[in-house]
């Protein structure tokens, strides 16, 4: 399994090459999803048998972090769905974008994110989950933002990621606060946790971290936005698996959270507020993407509700969850790469615009009609038996009041299907539109055709439903699942949710009018009216502290700095040194010499001038270092003195007609004698301390014999402290780039 | 500054000073010395030669570009403590080995990588600042 994921990124990170020395590169990286589909499928018997898989491998011993997967038939459903979906993707992806100049880089990411989805969905140890859970955010990022040089796609981007992004800093701290609360660090190890005190506060952080993922209310505003992404993103990420992440991870965390009256009453209300929301906002749109996009809204408060429903029946719920989440999963992401097909061909994805289509293209016409049917929720097809055990779940659990919201909810999808389908079939077929290639419509046909195959042999997924609905149920559930259920409530529901949605439909013209008229107040407005606040904020400080003065600049870094420095020290009291050495002459005469160097400083009125008598202090402290044997430090005090007056004499070359220095004001000689004194102090301070002895005892001792190198400071650089090496240089690197920037920036200002 | 001595000098100055900051390198295992005052010799050397004949000709006698280096000297830094990854020990672990009786150690090509970047970093910024008081100039 470890392997598995390996690979995917792996094979990730060749993708770029791949795309630039081949032809049909779509159809070769393709290879990759479907042969992790093919190795997932192969796992398939040992995990339906009840016995889930484990692998992990050491990843941060030091602090007990392992890179552990574990493989039950959540997991594995997931798995399939990530691996198999993706295999149309990428070849889907091939025809969408074709000879866009960064397909490459499209297909290192989109995969990336593939590899990172598989990790999250199979990570047992809570860091693995919240890597790969982060790791999705980012590539998400990256994907919607893809066109970057649109404004607004690198808006949606950004309000995707702090949304997240945001809730996954929340679902950090839950994960950590669970394992402590369970002492474990392994998400399937994690006991029945209602009882606990900190039940609640877990509850709530893991609560924020799947419901901004699974774009639940009111955090649902990002997902629609998402829409700016080309269009197999939208399918890939946007409805079928990314978004879905909140969702399986409510499901995994339900046999420990579960089984509570908050849990249950929390998850149906957003839940159900989700579906209505979703169901509420498809009429204001005519776009095909973004009216996918509030039905996909409308299918994860489906599914959250769903989750509520699991510790209140018997096994409706956990079923009804497994079934839908595949249902929805294979019409949604079939329906999305059909309406970039369509987009693609016809020029616009403007429902009001889009006539005709079925005659000059079938095959997608044939997609999009079985899609529907399942988004419907209308026999032979999956999406029927999805919606049916959910009704027969929440007759059994919920209040009457709930189940009719419900209907309402799901009446919004038969009206949405009916609104896809039309174009299809209704007036004539526009000019020069015709089938796009076999890459553009084998995905929808595939996924639709799937829905049709399970629908009507529900037998097939039967085995690997029941493991899905035990791992979310917590024990073991077996339900026989039937195109047919016979003459029952659940039936008279899904009929009266058709007429409904027909009715709908009919009164779509007149609820579009009045929907779509003004801009709607919403979530979305709070999260703008937070971004331009903070905005505001920066500005304000940045007026106030970087006004372009550089004397300002240096008086609010001294100022502050003697300000914390100071009020972290002060009240702590300062050591004195003890017993300090009688002044030798020679050393006497050279800080004397650095003593008339600074006085001169404050007296010249040179800018050059000033530089040169700084310069002698400088030079008085490297001969200083030499004189108390550290000529290590004494050479670089040397060079670093030359450069800084080479640094300095370029920078004065740039400014022009100097004149002369400026008489200091009394504020900045008042900060900077506050300054002078608090260094001095500091040092004093530092004098006072006692000198741990056994640090220079233990780089005296094992620099030779374990560093072979007999420079304790070189060692101490570069082996011991290493790292810390590593971070300085790359400060340093960073710090280059940021002059050079800077400068660049200047020149094309000019 | 096209003075005749500067210009003579700075000849000699540029090879001698190179060759003190590659000695200061090598030997900065066991002698003072190592990759980030070497580094800042040899910045020194092409501040020098760069006053005395400009900047396009210190940049010809420059394998890289100077924010190449950086990029270079970053990832020979990593590399190194890549290499303990190898024995199954933790990253950044020192692995030495001999080659042709001269011990080598991954913390020599550490400081190497130090060496580079400090070198690209500061001559960038050098570069860049002499560049744009020519044109206020």
């Amino acid at each position: 399994m470890i392997g598995a994921v390996l690979i995917a990124f792996l094979g990730a990170l060749l993708a770029p090459w791949v795309e630039r020395n081949l032809k049909q590169a779509n159809w070769v990286l393709a290879l990759l999803p479907l042969g992790l589909t093919i190795y997932f499928a192969s796992l398939l018997p040992a995990v339906l048998e009840g016995a889930p898989l484990r692998h992990s491998v050491d990843w941060v011993p030091t602090l007990g972090v392992r890179l552990s997967f574990y493989l039950d038939g959540l997991s594995l459903l997931f798995a399939l769905l990530i691996c198999g979906i993706g295999t149309f993707i990428v070849i889907y992806s091939g025809g969408y974008l074709k000879g866009h100049p960064d397909l490459g880089r499209f297909y290192l990411i989109i995969l990336l994110f593939m590899a990172s989805m598989l990790g999250l969905v199979l990570a047992d140890h809570f860091v693995t989950l919240f890597v790969m859970w982060e790791l999705t955010s980012l590539t998400s990022y990256l994907l919607i933002g893809f066109n970057h040089r649109e404004f607004r796609s690198r808006r949606a981007a950004l309000q995707a990621l702090l949304v997240t992004a945001g809730g996954g800093l929340a679902l950090l701290a839950g994960l950590i606060l669970l394992s402590g609360m369970a002492g474990t660090p392994y998400l399937s190890e994690l006991p029945a946790l209602q009882q606990h005190p900190l039940y609640l506060s877990a509850l709530v952080l893991v609560l924020l971290g799947a419901f901004t993922k699974s774009a639940q209310f009111p955090f649902h505003f990002w997902l629609p936005n998402a829409m700016e992404a080309p269009t197999p993103v939208s399918a890939y990420l946007h409805s079928a698996t990314m978004v879905k992440a909140g969702v399986y991870l409510l499901a995994r965390l339900q046999p420990s959270l579960g089984s509570s009256e908050v849990w249950s009453s929390v998850l149906m209300a957003f839940g159900l507020v989700t579906l209505l929301t979703g169901a509420t906002l498809t009429f204001r749109h005519t776009d095909l993407k973004r009216l996918l996009a509030y039905s996909t809204v409308a299918a994860l408060g489906a599914l959250v509700f769903a989750i509520g429903l699991v510790p209140l029946t018997s096994y409706y719920g956990a079923v009804g969850f497994a079934t839908f989440l595949l249902a929805h999963s294979l019409y949604k992401g079939g329906l999305f790469m059909a309406a970039g097909a369509v987009d693609h061909e016809a020029g616009t994805r403007d429902i009001h615009q889009l006539s005709g289509l079925f005659r000059v293209m079938p095959i997608t016409g044939v997609a999009v009609g079985l899609a529907a049917l399942s988004l419907a929720g209308l026999p032979p097809v999956l999406g029927f038996i999805g919606k049916e055990v959910l009704y027969m779940a929440s007759l059994q659990a919920a209040p009457a009041w709930m189940v009719g919201l419900a209907v309402l909810g799901f009446a919004v999808g038969a009206t949405l299907a009916t609104l896809l389908v039309v174009p299809f079939f209704r007036g004539q077929p526009p000019e020069g539109v015709h089938e796009g290639s076999p890459s553009l419509w084998l995905g929808p046909l595939v996924l639709a055709g799937l829905g049709l195959l399970v629908g009507l042999f529900p037998g097939l997924y039967n085995p690997l439903a029941d493991a899905v609905a035990s791992a979310v149920k917590g024990k073991a559930v077996e339900y026989h699942l039937k195109l047919w259920p016979g003459f029952n409530l659940a039936l008279l529901l899904s009929l009266l949710t058709v007429l409904l949605g027909l009715g709908l439909y009919f009164l779509y013209p007149r609820l579009w009018a009045w929907m779509a008229t003004d801009p709607l107040p919403g979530p979305e407005n709070a999260y703008n009216a937070l971004l331009r606040g903070l905005m505001r904020l920066a500005v304000g400080l940045a007026r106030l502290l970087q006004n372009g003065s550089l004397r300002a600049y240096l008086v609010w870094t001294f100022a502050g700095l003697v300000g914390l420095v100071g009020l972290a020290l002060l009240p702590k009291g300062l050591a004195w040194p003890q017993g300090a050495a009688p002044l030798k002459p020679a050393l006497g005469l050279l800080v004397g010499l650095m003593l008339l160097g600074a006085l001169a400083a404050l007296r010249l009125r040179s800018h050059l001038g000033m530089v040169v008598v700084v310069g002698i202090v400088g030079a008085g402290v490297a001969l200083l270092f030499l004189l108390q044997n550290a000529p290590d430090l004494a050479i670089t005090q040397f060079l670093v003195e030359t450069l800084t007056a080479i640094l300095i004499a370029l920078v004065l070359l740039q400014i022009p007609r100097l004149g002369r220095v400026p008489p200091g004001r009394p504020l900045d000689k008042l900060v900077a004698l506050a300054f002078g004194g608090l260094i001095t102090l500091l040092m004093l301070h530092m004098l006072g301390q006692p000198i741990a002895p056994h640090l220079s005892r233990f780089f005296a001792e094992k620099s030779l014999p374990e560093g072979f190198g007999q420079n304790i400071v070189n060692v101490i650089l570069v082996d011991f402290r290493g790292l810390d090496t590593f971070g300085e240089i790359a400060v340093v690197g960073l710090a280059g780039l940021g002059v050079y920037a800077l400068l660049r920036r200047r020149k094309e200002e000019h | 500054m096209n003075t005749l001595i500067l210009q003579t000098t700075s000849r000699f100055l540029f090879t001698l000073l190179l060759l003190l900051s590659i000695f200061l390198l090598l030997r900065g295992h066991n002698e003072p010395g190592g990759g980030f005052i070497g580094a800042l010799v040899a910045v020194g050397a092409y501040a020098l030669y760069a006053l005395a004949h400009g900047l396009s000709a210190a940049r010809q006698l420059l394998p890289l570009p100077p924010l190449r280096l950086v990029g270079l000297g970053l990832l020979i830094a990593l590399l190194s403590g890549l290499v303990g990854l190898l024995n199954q020990q933790p990253f950044m672990t020192g692995v030495w080995f001999k080659v042709l009786g001269l011990k080598l150690g991954t913390p020599v090509i550490f400081d190497i990588g130090v060496y580079l970047t400090v070198f690209g970093a500061l001559l960038s910024a050098i570069f860049a600042l002499e560049e744009s008081a020519k044109e206020v100039r």
